[in-house]
């Protein structure tokens, strides 16, 4: 599981793309440019890349309402997961779906989701698939800590087991379901124990370091694609925003974001140890971020001119075939 | 041509689809039976024995026990199907959608829609659906009218063997997710079922009896009931259309407009409360589309507005029958 330097190249574009993504859609949001409710994933990037970097196209994700970095590191179409946002019939969901249900099946995009914990269910379902195909693929479900909490959630790690399925659990602890903290919802100590008390492999991560991620990921991608079962990743990260766009976030401590950002930046992280082991230079990455930059703007600029559905789509694709009946 | 059970009939549709299609694959609570006990696997084939010897015929692999956790049932088959597979769940009775509504509705429903059109879910849940057992509020209700209405699923109500097989195997090569309601009372019913695959089309009703005078539309187990009602009111010179719509989403409107501008009246009759519900939905498209041509008052015979009760005495004046269905037909002609 060694990165090559095409590799790092590769994460540190998908991390600082989610990123710039979230920043931007945040400020457009804020400008009224975005309808709806919007969960941004600013600050967790390294977790989704660290996961995805190890998948392809036929491994399947499912992912949260907070899913447009998981998205993009499958492998989502930045510009048309603009054009979704703001509502285009040119979307990556023809404007059906917006912030909440960015999905690409092709991709083995299952799709973001808005039901908390709607998720696990379903990845189960396609980790049964690659079972009864023995094709060595995956599929991954992205929690949270509000999540695990859902009998969805419980009922979905319990099936993995029983049925050996190559199911991999995701836990990206945040700290936060909405606006209740962690050491008040999950009512035990150690959530990581209450995970392997399921009967699989949990394992570690920093969620700030896309290395710890990789690594862990790659350790519970490995059990699930070897046939052994189910496995989880269980991941410490941090939220930069609030729960929604425009949550006034009064459960925060004082000075806890400007924290956050200072010293659990995956960003920073990369950076600092790519200067350690000079694998990439600075100037490198900084080419990288202009890139992005120049991608995420021109998305807008596209996403702001982009086709706007009209009336008769509402009923387009409820069915394949409902046939001449109403 | 064989006489078969609905319930009989049911089974041979799944066996010739897992046979004919090795996506197709059976899973839910003791659909084989037996997993982990020391009696022998696969024994039991459902709790009302639908899936019985597909164990046997399949294996492990395509015949799959769950723990009792009907949304990742659901979820299990919705997630297979978005991958390619052609799944057949089964969550016991039909009132446990109870506990899985969310994967059903806000999931699998809607996979298709909110994805843009880029995804499909050919997955079927079946489920013992309405009451006749006994069996009291939480293994008696129909849920089918509720399923109704919401878009994105299909809704099939067999009433009699012969649909029921046809219906599963169109439900199974239907490319949307299929709810399939099996009037559990009816498991027992047997008519001629033919041995080969056939299919029925979803949104195209059956029609049962032909008559001049009232138009009745009925569903799952109240289409026997409604057939003994219009026989046995032919004797007093009444003669009524039947129709079992057979699926309620999609459904054949144009088969109740057409018959209800040729008699002028509307019964229709269903075993689930009144609310918001199959009869009522059906009254409202009469009046609306066919108005004019109305004879008199359109009438539902339905439950009442309770729960179902345990006792027999009370679930058998609970639940319409030909007598109740006989005062509709009598009441809209007065």
């Amino acid at each position: 599981m060694s990165l090559d330097k095409e590799d790092l190249l590769r994460a540190y574009r998908m991390m600082k793309t989610i990123r710039e993504f979230e920043e931007r859609a945040h400020t457009e949001i804020m400008n009224g440019q975005i309808a709806g409710f919007t969960h941004l994933y600013t600050g967790q990037e390294a977790n989704a890349v660290g996961i995805c970097e190890h998948l392809s196209d036929e491994d399947a994700i499912i992912s949260t309402h907070r899913g447009h970095g998981h998205c993009i590191a499958k492998g989502a179409d930045v510009p048309g997961m603009m054009k979704e946002l703001w509502g285009s019939s040119e979307g990556l969901c023809k404007g059906k779906g917006g912030s909440m249900h960015v999905a690409d099946v092709d991709k083995g995009i299952l799709g973001a989701n808005g039901i908390v914990a709607g998720g696990p269910p379903i990845s189960v379902g396609a980790a049964l698939a690659a079972k009864i195909r023995k094709n060595g693929k995956v599929a991954i479900s992205f929690s949270g800590d509000g999540s695990v909490n859902q009998g969805t959630c419980f009922e979905a790690m319990n099936l993995a087991v029983v049925l050996e399925v190559p199911a991999v659990f995701v836990i990206e602890n945040n700290y936060y379901s909405e606006h209740t903290n962690i050491s008040y919802a999950v009512g035990c100590d150690d959530l990581k124990a209450r995970t392997e008390a399921f009967g699989f492999p949990v394992f570690e991560a920093d969620g700030a370091d896309f290395f710890s991620v990789y690594e862990a990921a790659g350790k519970a991608i490995e059990h699930a694609r070897s046939g052994k079962g189910p496995a989880g990743v269980f991941a410490e990260t941090g939220r930069f925003h609030g729960h929604f766009v425009g949550d006034p976030q009064y459960y925060r401590a004082e000075g806890e974001l400007e924290d956050l950002r200072e010293n659990s930046d995956c960003l920073k992280n990369f950076r600092a140890r790519m200067a350690e082991t000079g694998e990439i230079s600075a100037e490198e990455l900084d080419a990288v971020d202009a890139e992005v930059m120049a991608v995420i703007e021109q998305s807008v600029v596209d996403a702001k001119a982009a086709a706007r559905p009209t009336p008769e789509q509402v009923t387009a694709d409820v069915y394949i075939n409902y046939g001449a009946a109403s | 041509m064989a006489e078969k059970t609905m319930r009989d009939a049911i089974n041979e549709a799944l066996h010739q689809a897992m046979a004919a299609d090795d996506s197709v694959f059976v899973i839910g609570e003791d659909v084989a039976g037996c997993n982990g006990a020391p009696g022998e696997t696969g024994t039991v084939g459902g709790v009302f024995g639908v899936t019985s010897g597909l164990y046997q015929a399949f294996g492990p692999d395509r015949c799959i026990d769950t723990p009792i956790s009907e949304s990742a049932i659901v979820g299990a088959a919705s997630g297979a199907a978005l991958m390619g597979m052609r799944p057949v769940a089964e969550i016991m009775f039909a009132d446990f959608i109870g506990v899985c509504m969310d994967q059903i509705v806000n999931q699998m429903g809607k996979f298709r829609y909110m994805f843009g059109g880029k995804s499909r879910c050919p997955a079927v849940i079946r489920f013992a659906a309405g009451g006749g057992f006994s069996a009291a509020g939480q293994h008696s209700q129909s849920m089918y009218q509720v399923m109704t209405s919401f878009p994105g699923l299909k809704v099939v109500i067999p009433s009699n063997a012969y649909d029921a097989k046809g219906l599963m195997l169109q439900a199974i090569q239907d490319d949307d997710p299929v709810l399939f309601f099996e009037p559990k009372v009816l498991y027992q019913e047997a008519c001629e079922v033919p041995d080969e695959m056939y299919t029925i089309p979803f949104g195209e009703a059956s029609f049962l009896r032909e008559g001049d005078d009232c138009t009745v539309v009925a569903f799952g187990q109240m289409v026997p009931k409604a057939a003994q009602a219009i026989d046995a009111l032919e004797a007093e010179g009444i003669s009524c259309d039947l129709i079992d719509p057979r699926t309620s989403s999609p459904l054949d409107t144009n088969a109740i407009l057409e018959s209800v501008e040729a008699t002028g009246r509307l019964v229709v009759v269903d075993e689930a409360p009144p609310r918001c519900g199959l009869t009522a939905d059906i009254a409202a498209l009469a009046a609306d589309k066919a108005f004019s041509s109305l004879k008199g008052p359109i009438k539902q015979v339905c439950a009442p507005h309770s729960p179902t009760p345990f006792s027999p005495e009370l679930e058998a004046s609970y639940i319409p029958d030909s007598s109740k269905i006989i005062a509709a037909i009598k009441g809209t002609m007065a």
